[in-house]
């Protein structure tokens, strides 16, 4: 009972001293505290509740249990990541991606099918396409290939119209002075359209990080070999060892951040011009 | 671009990727209507291939008009209390739906207040709410349904937690938004008119929202159909259209796999028409949209 009232007040002064950071001038070095704080505060309650209260770990493990799981069991747990996110999640996501940007090219010449297009494309985003995952389960079998294709398919959509919206955010003046310039087709769209769809595109990029997991994921619950991260999870939830779905999560959790961290690194580094960028730094 | 102009690139599209399903469905049922015709010991020529292929039982890829029959049989001439009707599966799909997303979308309007109003809030939370979104919270799924599980709930409320798990992120990021949207000018006559907290939230902020309020709960409601659809999976035998796809594609028939698919988007359809059309409707009423 001690160690659940010390952990409520550590979440009591972690919040005072939030709120203190918070009547601070923001500076750079404070930012990641807060969060921080807030975050050790929860996981010290959830150990506390847990130890205090007695609850049973088949409902919720406590944070400890789950941090010795994920490190005793380090190879099972890699072995699941290269299938479900090296294997299935990213090159789905390559895939998508890259033929989404393909076919926005193409409609970006041809009018008639950008009208065609953009609405079924609008209409498709918000679609649950993740029920196509028992579909393609069934034509490209258990492997990673299935994966990888419903990862494609739910990618492809909002890429595709975050693309074509990108690249019609060119501005009339500009593509004039690319005419008067003489610029060829290639020219034009290398340095013209396809710079000024940047922020879009990589807008598309960063939405599809989670649905190419979530895709991959998902899909394993209806058929997988005998690895794989959602392979893992069904079968050791319906074992009630919960330690180790929580140390997979865990994984899922990191590679989540990884994924969505390295697009904006690359987002950073190629959009530095965009005024979203210019006012962070 | 008005709706005229898109009516007929759309048709078109529309029209070029139906007569490739047909297409496809040829070429991915022909090796089994082969292999039927070698084993019969007869020769097919193109059109008996092609009606083959169009009318298998257990077909690769079904056709259009199969889906729709196989829609049509199981809606009209089902009971919509029979385990067969897809009426029955849909409306499960449908109260979890609206139930995760009711939650998920009060969660989501609290937290944006709270994030407003208080600097504390903003900077602690925040951080967590977007990081909570680039983990993949499909995954918790079958947890949450074994947990809630063994605590004694089952049926709607572990289906409907995801479901509002994935619903209260784009409501609180669109309200966040729309709650900050008032601008200083519009504060500071509320401050002459010395109105409290409350009365700024509930008279200045929460009626500006409006436009940003609709817009995030047409994602929400998509979110949260997906989370309905995911949560079933592993509940088992509770019926829903998720469940309808699984057992499809445990037992290889396919048409149920389709039916549930397009079922699934035509609730999809339906909803977000449904808030745009409240959107419309109340926007105009309160003049913030012609």
């Amino acid at each position: 009972m001690i160690f659940f009232l010390l952990s409520l007040l550590f979440w009591l002064s972690a919040w005072c001293v939030n709120i203190w950071i918070a009547r601070q001038d923001s500076k750079k070095s404070w930012k990641v505290l807060p969060p921080v704080l807030f975050g050790l505060s929860i996981v010290l309650i959830w150990e506390a509740t847990i130890i205090c209260f007695e609850v049973s770990p088949v409902i919720l493990p406590p944070p400890s249990a789950i941090f010795l799981k994920f490190i005793s069991s380090g190879p099972i747990l890699w072995a699941d990541f290269v299938q479900t996110v090296i294997k299935g999640a990213l090159t789905g996501y390559l895939f998508g991606c890259i033929s989404a940007v393909l076919l926005a090219l193409v409609v970006d010449r041809v009018k008639f099918l950008e009208r065609g297009l953009l609405p079924i494309g609008n209409f498709m985003a918000a679609m649950p396409i993740i029920g196509i995952a028992p579909i393609l389960v069934m034509w490209y079998g258990y492997g990673w290939q299935s994966k990888s294709a419903v990862v494609t398919i739910m990618v492809f959509f909002p890429m595709l119209i975050n693309t074509i919206q990108g690249m019609k955010m060119s501005d009339k003046i500009h593509s004039d002075l690319m005419l008067t310039y003489n610029a060829s087709y290639s020219q034009n769209l290398l340095k013209l359209k396809l710079t000024t769809a940047m922020p879009f595109i990589f807008n598309g990029l960063k939405i599809g990080t989670t649905l190419a997991l979530i895709g991959a994921i998902v899909a394993e619950f209806f058929g997988s070999p005998v690895r794989g991260m959602g392979f893992r999870i069904s079968t050791e939830a319906a074992r009630f060892s919960l330690d180790m779905v929580w140390a997979e999560i865990t994984v899922a959790a990191i590679s989540g951040s990884l994924f969505y961290g390295i697009v904006v690194l690359f987002e950073r580094w190629i959009t530095f011009w965009h005024p979203s960028q210019r006012g962070s730094a | 671009m008005s709706e005229k102009s898109k009516f007929f690139p759309v048709i078109s599209v529309l029209t070029v990727i139906v007569i490739l399903w047909y297409g496809f469905s040829v070429v991915l049922n022909s090796p089994w209507a082969f292999d039927q015709a070698k084993r019969n010991t007869i020769s097919l020529s193109f059109p008996e291939l092609v009606s083959k292929t169009w009318s298998q039982k257990r077909p690769k890829l079904p056709t259009p008009h199969q889906v729709a029959s196989e829609m049509w049989n199981t809606t009209v001439h089902q009971k919509i209390t029979s385990k067969r009707s897809l009426v029955y599966h849909t409306w499960i799909t449908f109260s979890e739906t609206m139930f995760g997303f009711l939650l998920g979308t009060s969660l989501g309007i609290l937290l944006a207040i709270a994030i407003v109003h208080n600097r504390a809030t903003a900077i602690s939370v925040m951080p967590w709410i977007i990081t909570s979104q680039t983990i993949p919270i499909l995954a918790l799924a079958p947890m949450i349904i074994v947990a809630l599980g063994s605590a004694g709930f089952s049926g709607l409320l572990p289906i409907a937690i995801i479901s509002m798990y994935l619903s209260f992120f784009p409501v609180v990021v669109g309200m966040v938004k729309g709650l900050r949207s008032p601008e200083r000018l519009e504060l500071d006559q509320m401050k002459t008119w010395s109105a409290s907290g409350p009365q700024v939230l509930i008279k200045l902020r929460l009626p500006k929202s409006m436009p940003f309020f609709f817009t995030s709960l047409k994602l929400g409601m998509a979110a949260a159909l997906v989370g309905a659809i995911v949560g079933e999976l592993p509940s088992g035998g509770g019926g829903g259209l998720g469940f309808r796809m699984l057992s499809g594609s445990t037992f290889g028939n396919t048409l149920h796999i389709w039916s549930g698919l397009f079922s699934a988007a035509l609730l999809a359809a339906a909803l977000i028409t449904f808030i745009g059309i409240l959107q419309k409707v109340i926007l105009k009423k309160m003049a913030l949209e012609l």
